[in-house]
């Protein structure tokens, strides 16, 4: 079981949390103008990263809040999280893919 | 260039055990990787040791390595929990699962190496209106796809399974669906026969050799791999490689539809015959079936996820114990023996991808999410005529990776509402 780092409430283990995958994909725009296949990267395309991935998670029951992660899914070690307002922190050299 | 082989027959065996079981030699050979070849399967466990035995086999392909970066079946050949069945909701995919049952039914013989495939029958429980509705919609296309299913009452259920709680639970069952050509093989067992009988037909099996590079030519098509034992030309390379399929292909160029979560199952102390077939209940998520060893092999589902550490949250596990202890009452004081995780790649759509790739010479097998392990035979006979072809299997036809954009989704995960 994970201890998830919120940034409003603390350390909580995972039950409390939701995970919401990749973070930072933004929808494409304009949205009339896409191909199917920018399309396709939005909707599936995932990194599916190796070392520091960058991921969405809802402390659902706790503050309810939104907030992203970086966590290295080589060793599911969390190396931040942060505020959705944020930029992702840059992960340290040696846990990058 | 064909190793001899000892073949296994009673007698042999009988032999064997009366002198001691001297003088069996190794199964396998442990060749030195070469320079060049004209196939390179990615991916030692059962799927991608099949694909080799295939090509060596119906295809005459020459020259093929499978190159593997631990040992073979020490992936998720060697962590799932042995379900074999063929009753998904979508035509293409019970032809696929179906043809992977039929060639189970004679891999033993083909092999000439005991799979220990059981058709013990699987029994899948129902236990909403919601459960009933979708099972009954399954067993019905089942049955118009020619694959065996048959709807059974709770009463008829608990006849089929004994240890079966069907009274005082809290979520009760309604019914189930049981398929009686389903059941369990001896996993190890598929990645071993496997190798023995690629390796007759002189297929190098190299363990300890990881990919680190895909070579590409000018005009983009593959041209060889990197390994951790030196580079290997290469006109052909299937990708067959699980978890770890994503960073492969990303070596390539090649981004997938694919994320990877963690799968876990867990084995009870031995004990004696006391489960008669394979149970599932996807809603409250828990497997389980028994061993011919006697341990209790249970899965228990996907964390939410993903990481490729092939552990999981303890609490996932308990749950699967927790569903399986309500079912079946008389295991409730039984004690675990080892839990693990494996890393499964999951698809948008559940269903697998077995394809040409957008690389000329580049081909995947992979997106097999928590349950690749039934259909290791036929994926790995279709794989195979795709890599020698160049062109897919009718088969396999559907499980492009162009699906994604053009919108012809085998949509497995509406169909159950679970991974599968």
């Amino acid at each position: 079981m994970l201890l998830i780092q919120c940034p409003y409430c603390g350390e909580r283990p995972e039950p409390e949390f939701v995970y919401g995958g990749q973070a930072h994909i933004a929808r494409p725009q304009p949205s009339a103008e896409l191909s199917d296949q920018e399309w396709t990267n939005f909707l599936y395309r995932r990194n599916n990263t190796r070392g520091a991935h960058a991921e969405r998670w809802r402390h659902t029951h706790g503050c309810g809040r939104f907030f992203n992660a970086l966590r290295d899914t080589t060793t599911d070690h969390f190396l931040a999280t942060y505020k959705l307002s944020e930029p992702p922190p840059r992960p340290p050299a040696e846990s990058a893919e | 260039m064909r190793a001899t082989m000892q073949p296994f027959s009673a007698l042999s065996l009988l032999k064997r055990g009366l002198s001691g079981q001297r003088g069996w030699a190794a199964q396998w050979r442990s060749p030195e990787p070469k320079a060049a070849y004209d196939a390179v399967i990615v991916g030692g466990g059962g799927h991608g040791l099949g694909a080799a035995y295939y090509l060596a086999s119906e295809h005459a392909l020459g020259s093929i390595a499978v190159l593997e970066k631990g040992w073979i079946g020490g992936g998720n050949t060697g962590r799932n929990t042995t379900v074999i069945r063929s009753n998904y909701l979508f035509d293409e995919s019970a032809a696929l699962y179906d043809h992977s049952v039929k060639l189970w039914e004679g891999l033993s013989q083909t092999l000439n190496y005991n799979v220990m495939f059981s058709q013990r029958g699987v029994l899948m429980l129902a236990h909403t209106v919601h459960d009933m509705q979708v099972s009954k919609r399954h067993v019905h296309a089942n049955r118009a796809a020619g694959v065996d299913n048959e709807w059974l009452t709770p009463e008829e259920a608990k006849a089929f399974c004994p240890p079966l709680n069907i009274g005082d639970v809290r979520y009760p069952v309604l019914g189930a669906a049981l398929q009686r050509r389903g059941g369990t093989a001896r996993h190890d067992a598929v990645a071993w026969g496997y190798a023995r009988a690629a390796d007759a037909l002189g297929v190098d099996i190299i363990e300890n050799c990881a990919v680190t590079g895909i070579r590409r030519n000018t005009d983009g098509s593959v041209a060889g791999v990197e390994t951790t034992r030196g580079p290997i030309s290469t006109r052909r390379v299937g990708v067959s490689a699980a978890g770890h399929s994503s960073v492969v292909m990303k070596m390539a160029g090649v981004e997938l539809p694919l994320e990877s979560y963690p799968l876990q199952a867990l084995v009870s102390e031995p004990v004696k015959p006391v489960f008669p077939c394979v149970v599932m209940s996807n809603t409250i998520h828990a497997y389980i079936s028994q061993s011919d060893k006697g341990e209790l092999v249970i899965g228990a589902g996907t964390d939410a996820y993903t990481t490729y550490t092939q552990r999981g949250g303890l609490h996932i596990s308990s749950h699967a114990l927790e569903a399986v202890c309500e079912l079946f009452p008389m295991f409730r004081r039984l004690r675990m023996l080892r839990n693990w995780g494996g890393i499964v790649d999951v698809t948008p759509d559940r269903s697998p991808i077995i394809a040409r790739t957008p690389v000329p010479g580049l081909y995947v097998n992979c997106g097999w999410g928590t349950g690749g392990f039934k259909a290791t035979p036929g994926a790995a006979h279709v794989f195979a005529w795709t890599i020698a072809r160049d062109e897919p299997h009718p088969i396999n036809a559907p499980f492009t990776l162009e699906r994604f954009r053009d919108g012809n989704l085998i949509d497995e995960a509406a169909a159950a509402a679970v991974a599968h």
